[in-house]
């Protein structure tokens, strides 16, 4: 059969193509497509959301006080910022568009709960991060101090009520509240009764607190990361020393707050999404729940099985009763065994543990970097310095397996008890289209990661070059000596 | 409390209470709708189209100069103007979403594709920047054309073969797709010539005067072909209203010639932009009330209940008027003539 002929018969299959020619499902490369665009997009946004706090601070001391340290701090981030929201905007546009192109259901059964945030999302976040950034990156010089400071400020009030009402979308997808079925153009669609009790659903909250926190936490991180390179390559690097501090004070307070809050969420969870508290936690029989560290099923077999029951696991015993019922060791706990069908669960449990882990990994260094600070040694520890670098891109990694265990978890169902997953798919989708367009997302995306690295990379040897430390040549990666310029 | 159970509700509260769940704050409710996502695609057309235009003349310009002070009128303005494109499909979502869903799973591979596009339009002027490098900005350079070309071609082909009810292959949809890109090289070469340089102006301009004219030939091909074809909304443009936009435009488009050719680039930048005005008055026209012809559903069937569109109204209305109040501020602080400054001080 020729290619072409091959590829028609694809097209008129209406998507039942043999697996033997590659082709996903359309439905699952729909899924791995939404789920590969919304894993780039959500660190661009995640990285304004958190950006946006450092960027206020550091253009309102830079007008305030006109000192160099602020005005390079300020330039520096500020960069970083345009070419997160340029790849925010580029990829959060296709993954917008997937709601009608991939999910066409989805659209139409939710439209009337979630037409109404995205557009408002549109119209009071979007434009106002767009219009001001514009300001911000190439009008200082048209405007006057206090419209740039106000400026910066509109693009972070942008940046948090763009996630505000994205968040009232999601949380609606996992505790949808304030709606009835009703039948329309012969479909089961949700209809709009309560507004009020749509938006600020159970969830909504508590999504909205761990997100803005987690960003914060990933963009501390991140800032501490880079701060400590330059500070490690140029111990005197007094811009560098202050934004290295600046990530400690703000670790201090966010990284266990996420813990914290994050424990209480859980709980929450247990009570709204019982099936996916239960593949957090590998619990598989309803009752008392061990709290598994390490849950691997021990036949090769069962890998991939979200039921797997001949689990070998190291485990607390009661410790996942008292962490879902807030203190008692022998409550009871729903298992998957109670539902018909599951998420994935080793995604699910695995992901959660290396949220959990990772997060617990940024309480111990922003109590660490806490010490150091009080003992003033700050720059002196080549070992704080190297673990913070090594630490850069984990806030992300931490933010992204979080996500992995709200939308992995939730399945198989879109919105949680009202729509799966295969019935929002598109049924006019054939399985060339969608395995074709999930192969141009990986590569396209891929290339655009390699270029947001690339542009970190050269505005870091920028930055280097500014502060004057040079490589030796042939001096390559142990321990450069810094060596310092006389205008500095 | 919050009632945690499986289908309870908060009891509802607030200002919001008081919407009518039972009828339309106004009966012509979904009609205004209609207009107010019309209105977002016209601002749309009219504003990043000058944008695609701006990145399709980039292709003529051989002096670095000329280069970064395209780059410089594009800059500030481009993503605001891109956001226009998220207002009008939210919108559609939030008012229609049966045509939002059919819209974009019927045409999947025009969609991505012109998603793509504007990708490659958008990230390729922030990464040109960030190296002095001779190759890189070459890449960065045919990204910037390659996308600010191809994203109006591929939405005309969506919007054609939406209205028209056509395949994106089809005749009409190709007419519509090489009117955008025409249109986009108008209203880019308009706004250039208002805010450079007297050569540079000069230059741009004859460029903007061959595009006025494969326009308008595109524009009454199209129409001609889907007289001839009786394809959906012929009856449209055989009307009054119909042929009014096309005489109009044509008049838009001579005049601009003119005001062009005189030199006179405030005169023809009103003429200019008046052209996507009136192109998004034809497609309103072809698209009401039928809101998809291909399956025939009309406005009054695609809306939502009263309850969600009131609620979308009231509060989303007051703040596209603070949108425009802003939007007008943007352009009052980058008005007059370009400066290639960048960002740092």
């Amino acid at each position: 059969m020729s290619l072409t002929a091959y590829l028609a018969s694809c097209v008129t299959d209406g998507g039942i193509v043999s697996p033997m020619a590659g082709f996903l499902s359309p439905e699952l490369a729909s899924r791995a497509q939404f789920g590969w665009t919304i894993s780039v997009h959500i660190i661009f946004a995640a990285l304004s959301i958190g950006l946006a706090p450092f960027i206020v601070y550091f253009t309102w001391k830079d007008v305030r006080t006109e000192s160099a340290v602020y005005a390079r701090l300020q330039s520096f981030w500020l960069k970083i910022f345009a070419v997160g929201f340029v790849m925010g905007t580029v990829t959060g546009i296709p993954m917008s568009f997937q709601f009608g192109t991939n999910f066409p259901g989805f659209s139409e059964v939710a439209g009337e709960l979630i037409g109404g945030p995205l557009a408002f999302e549109a119209k009071m976040a979007f434009f106002l991060e767009a219009v001001f950034l514009g300001v911000l990156l190439f009008g200082r010089d048209r405007v006057s101090d206090l419209q740039y400071v106000a400026s910066s400020v509109l693009v972070g009030v942008g940046a948090w009520l763009s996630g505000f009402w994205i968040l009232v979308v999601n949380a609606w997808m996992q505790t949808p509240r304030g709606y009835e079925m009703i039948s329309r153009n012969g479909m089961e669609v949700a209809r709009l009764t309560d507004p009020v009790a749509a938006f600020f659903n159970p969830r909504m909250g508590w999504m909205y607190v761990h997100m803005v926190n987690a960003a914060v936490v990933s963009v501390a991180l991140f800032v501490g990361g880079v701060a400590a390179y330059f500070v490690w390559k140029k111990r005197d690097a007094t811009a560098w020393q202050l934004a290295l501090k600046m990530a400690i004070a703000v670790l201090l307070v966010t990284a266990p707050l996420q813990a914290v809050h994050g424990d209480a969420y859980a709980r929450h969870v247990e009570d709204t999404q019982p099936q996916k508290f239960a593949a957090m936690e590998g619990h598989y029989e309803t009752g008392q729940a061990d709290l598994h560290l390490i849950a691997i099923p021990t036949s090769p077999d069962s890998i991939t099985d979200p039921r797997a029951e001949n689990l070998f696991t190291v485990s607390i015993p009661g410790v996942a009763s008292f962490l879902a019922s807030g203190g008692d060791f022998g409550a009871e706990v729903t298992g998957l065994d109670a539902y018909e069908e599951n998420p994935p669960v080793p995604l699910v449990f695995w992901s959660f543990r290396i949220m959990v882990g990772l997060g617990f990994l940024f309480i111990g260094l922003a109590l660490w970097g806490g010490v150091r600070l009080y003992q003033d040694r700050l720059s002196e520890s080549d070992r704080y310095l190297k673990s913070m670098m090594a630490t850069t891109p984990l806030g992300f990694g931490a933010l992204l397996t979080g996500w992995y265990v709200t939308e992995i978890g939730r399945q198989p169902w879109v919105i949680q008890d009202v729509l799966k997953t295969s019935e929002a798919a598109s049924p006019t989708l054939s399985s060339a289209e969608a395995t074709g367009t999930l192969v141009l997302f990986v590569v396209v995306y891929v290339g655009l990661i390699l270029a947001a690295l690339a542009v970190l990379k050269w505005l870091i040897e920028d930055e280097l070059d500014r502060i004057d430390v040079h490589e030796r040549p042939g001096d390559s990666g142990h321990g450069p000596i810094p060596e310092v310029g006389g205008d500095d | 409390m919050t009632d945690l159970s499986p289908g309870g509700t908060l009891p509802a509260g607030g200002a919001l209470s008081v919407l009518p769940a039972d009828h339309y704050l106004h009966p012509s409710l979904p009609t205004v709708w209609f207009g107010a996502v019309m209105f977002a695609l016209t601002m749309y057309l009219a504003l990043d189209g000058f944008d695609f235009g701006i990145g399709l003349l980039y292709a003529t310009r051989d002096e670095e100069a000329d280069r970064e002070t395209l780059l410089a009128a594009f800059g500030p303005v481009w993503d605001a103007n891109e956001v226009w494109l998220v207002a009008f499909g939210t919108m559609l979502l939030a008012a229609f979403p049966r045509v939002y869903s059919k819209l974009l799973a019927d045409h999947y591979l025009v969609t991505i594709a012109f998603v793509m596009a504007l990708l490659f339009r958008g990230v390729a002027p922030e990464l040109r920047e960030q190296r002095d490098e001779e190759r890189w900005q070459r890449a960065c350079d045919r990204s910037f054309v390659a996308g600010s070309a191809l994203a109006p071609l591929f939405f005309g082909l969506l919007a054609g073969s939406w209205v028209f009810a056509v395949s994106p292959v089809s005749l009409p949809a190709v007419l519509t797709g090489v009117g955008l890109v025409a249109l986009s090289v108008v209203t880019g070469a308009a706004f250039l010539a208002a805010k450079t340089r007297p050569e540079l102006a000069a230059s741009v301009s004859r460029y903007g005067i061959a595009a006025t004219a494969v326009y308008l030939v595109g524009v009454v091909a199209l129409l001609g072909v889907v007289v001839a074809t009786d394809a959906s909304g012929a009856g449209t443009i055989r009307s009054i209203p119909g042929v009014a936009v096309v005489v109009l435009s044509a008049l838009a488009g001579c005049f601009g010639v003119v005001f062009a050719h005189r030199e006179q680039y405030r005169a023809w930048l009103v003429s200019a932009f008046s052209l996507p005005i009136l192109l998004a008055t034809l497609l309103g026209a072809l698209l009401y009330p039928t809101i998809y012809p291909s399956t025939g559903l009309t406005v009054a069937d695609a809306a939502v209940s009263p309850l969600a569109l009131n609620m979308t109204t009231v509060l989303g209305f007051p703040v596209l008027l603070v949108v425009l109040w802003y939007f007008r501020f943007l352009y009052g602080v980058f008005s007059g003539p370009v400066r290639s400054e960048s960002y740092s001080p």
